[in-house]
């Protein structure tokens, strides 16, 4: 170090003096232990954290900017890539409100089978968290066994919409296409192992005594400071307040299913981490009375020409496409059906003017669409609200005058999606 | 609460509360924001003390330009209202509401970054999504969809819209 005219400056403190200042270092935005691409500014006197910002912004890909460039019915595939842990969520609150705009409801069995997606796709989330949070903590065979189960979730998304991730099944009107006997099986063999498997899991992490150090006390988040940073999901919940959209504000059918909105009284990343074992319980349960009510056969998309997408899709061995014979039908036979695929599919529907705010309850917490419409056959604006976002919030309180590894735990606690964020 | 009541509720301090697809909407001018934000808040009926999200919409050429939009619920009540605030083109400004809602800190800053609305009395209104040094603000509709340079492997790669093959 040296001033202005060259001439070299003491570095070092004298001899016998404490050096007192703190350490400022940057924490991401590539680090294995922070979900992602999310940037950490801590401001440590040895090993304790005085001082936390969170970075975010460096998943950016302007999904919502680009939805208002494309056909409402594209706007599914855009959405689906926010937060890419919980697709079906995303799919599930736009189509929600596009349909309140448009004043249609999807037919019944469309929803039910909205809701056994959304399920699976809860649990397949709390199974990400459960491995990487494992992981972050030194569990490392927890990490190998939550993706190992999440591995069956993921198939049984292929096996139905052809792809396992980014799947837009759920379409404005219903689904795109009708799940299947041999689909509606592999869920039954998974809801036969999976209770087990929990149990597996709750009995591994309970009986190690580092898990349970490491997470108890750990993160602590109170109810008031959580409803002030705008918190929800299985952090709120774990602070004692029942909130849940599927209970406080249902969609899609929720009010008739039988289920518990989990809580717990500890506020810290343990009561969390309990929670979430709890939630997949509970989608279990929602997911066998799905199962049940799917006995009952139905269309899977409302009948409006207008609104309905016009292809008949199936799953290939190469993924989902368009049915060869539906092919047949617009290129062979009927000019009718050949120019108004094309209308639907260039053009597709146009949205009464208006504006909606629709919430659904994302394994994260509240996910909303605040979606616009001038009348066009684009979406306006398109605003997510996801509960990453607003959940990353509460770090700075969490982790201030903690420990740096304790931290790490915190921030696991709080499952943030740095897609969903960043958007 | 059902809709009507809370509307009802709102228009006894501010008149220009509609309902509409279910949800009810209040718009008020920027002056009345935080008397607006603090009455719904503090009224025993309404008690609606959770900011689910801010946000903006943009339309050039229409006076006022910009909408502000206030997501906020009730957690004793599980109800909602939209507060709406309109700001004319070249005075995109409203207090900040941080203050009475921490959670308004990131969601005020991603409106300023998108729509360059600014929040007077905000902590700390800078970028939150995009680069500190980029220029514009993209989510106004006067910004055109369309790549920007990306840096790769020492050069500069044009965005797609303007690459010939």
């Amino acid at each position: 170090v040296s001033d202005v005219a060259g001439t070299p400056q003491a570095v070092a403190p004298d001899e016998g003096d404490l050096r007192q200042e703190t350490m400022i270092i940057n924490m991401g935005p590539q680090h294995p232990s922070t979900h992602g691409v999310l940037r950490l500014l801590l401001e440590l006197d040895g090993e304790q954290v005085i001082g936390c910002k969170p970075i975010v912004g460096y998943l950016h890909t302007g999904i919502e900017k680009n939805t208002e460039y494309r056909t409402w019915m594209q706007g599914v595939t855009y959405v689906t890539r926010a937060d890419y842990l919980s697709p079906f969520f995303n799919e599930l609150a736009y189509c929600l409100a596009v349909e309140r705009l448009l004043g249609i409801e999807a037919p019944p069995r469309a929803q039910v089978i909205r809701v056994l997606f959304n399920e699976l796709n809860r649990i397949s989330s709390h199974l990400v968290w459960l491995a990487t949070s494992g992981l972050e903590l030194g569990a490392v065979s927890v990490m190998l066994y939550g993706f190992r189960e999440r591995e069956v979730l993921m198939e049984i998304f292929e096996a139905v919409t052809g792809l396992r991730m980014n799947h837009a099944y759920i379409r404005i009107g219903g689904v795109i296409m009708d799940i299947d006997e041999p689909g509606i099986d592999k869920i039954w063999d998974f809801l036969r192992v999976m209770p087990g498997r929990i149990d597996e899991f709750e009995s591994i992490l309970d009986t190690n005594p580092i898990w349970v150090e490491r997470n108890r006390g750990v993160g602590r988040l109170s109810a008031a400071d959580a409803l002030a940073f705008g918190v929800t999901g299985p952090p709120l919940r774990a602070a004692g307040v029942a909130m849940d959209v599927r209970k406080d504000e249902p969609y899609s059918g929720y009010e008739t299913y039988d289920f518990d909105v989990i809580t717990r009284q500890d506020a810290d990343a343990y009561a969390r981490y309990s929670i979430r074992l709890d939630e997949m319980r509970e989608s279990m349960k929602i997911v066998s009375q799905c199962l049940d009510r799917l006995k009952e056969p139905g269309p899977v998309m409302v009948e409006d020409p207008k609104v309905a997408w016009p292809a008949k899709l199936s799953v290939g061995p190469d993924g989902i496409g368009n049915d060869p014979a539906y092919i047949r039908h617009i290129m062979e036979e009927s000019m009718e059906a050949l120019i108004h695929h094309f209308k639907m599919v260039t053009e597709g529907v146009s949205v009464p003017a208006g504006e909606v705010y629709q919430p659904v309850e994302s394994p994260r917490g509240e996910l909303g669409m605040y979606v616009v419409s001038d009348g066009e056959h684009r979406p306006y604006r398109v605003k997510i609200r996801d509960p990453s976002f607003a959940n990353l919030q509460a770090i700075p309180i969490m982790v201030e005058g903690g420990l740096v590894a304790d931290g790490i735990a915190a921030i696991a606690s709080l499952d943030p999606v740095m897609g969903g964020v960043d958007r | 609460l059902i809709p009507a009541e809370i509307a009802g509720r709102v228009r006894t301090r501010f008149p220009d509360a509609v309902v509409a697809r279910g949800e009810v909407t209040v718009v008020v001018a920027r002056e009345e924001l935080l008397d607006a934000l603090a009455f719904v808040r503090e009224d025993p009926d309404l008690q609606l003390d959770f900011l689910s999200s801010v946000t903006a919409t943009d339309h050039p050429g229409v006076t006022p330009r910009f909408w502000v939009v206030y997501e906020l619920k009730s957690v004793a009540h599980r109800h909602r209202l939209r507060v709406k605030v309109g700001l004319a083109d070249d005075d995109a400004r409203l207090p900040s509401v941080v203050a009475m809602f921490p959670t308004a800190n990131w969601h005020e800053r991603e409106t300023w970054d998108f729509y360059g609305i600014a929040f007077d009395g905000h902590p700390d209104l800078t970028r939150i999504l995009l680069p500190d040094d980029w220029d514009g603000f993209p989510l106004r509709k006067t910004e055109e969809l369309g790549g920007v340079n990306t840096r790769f492997h020492g050069a500069f790669i044009p965005p797609v819209d303007t690459r010939t093959t």
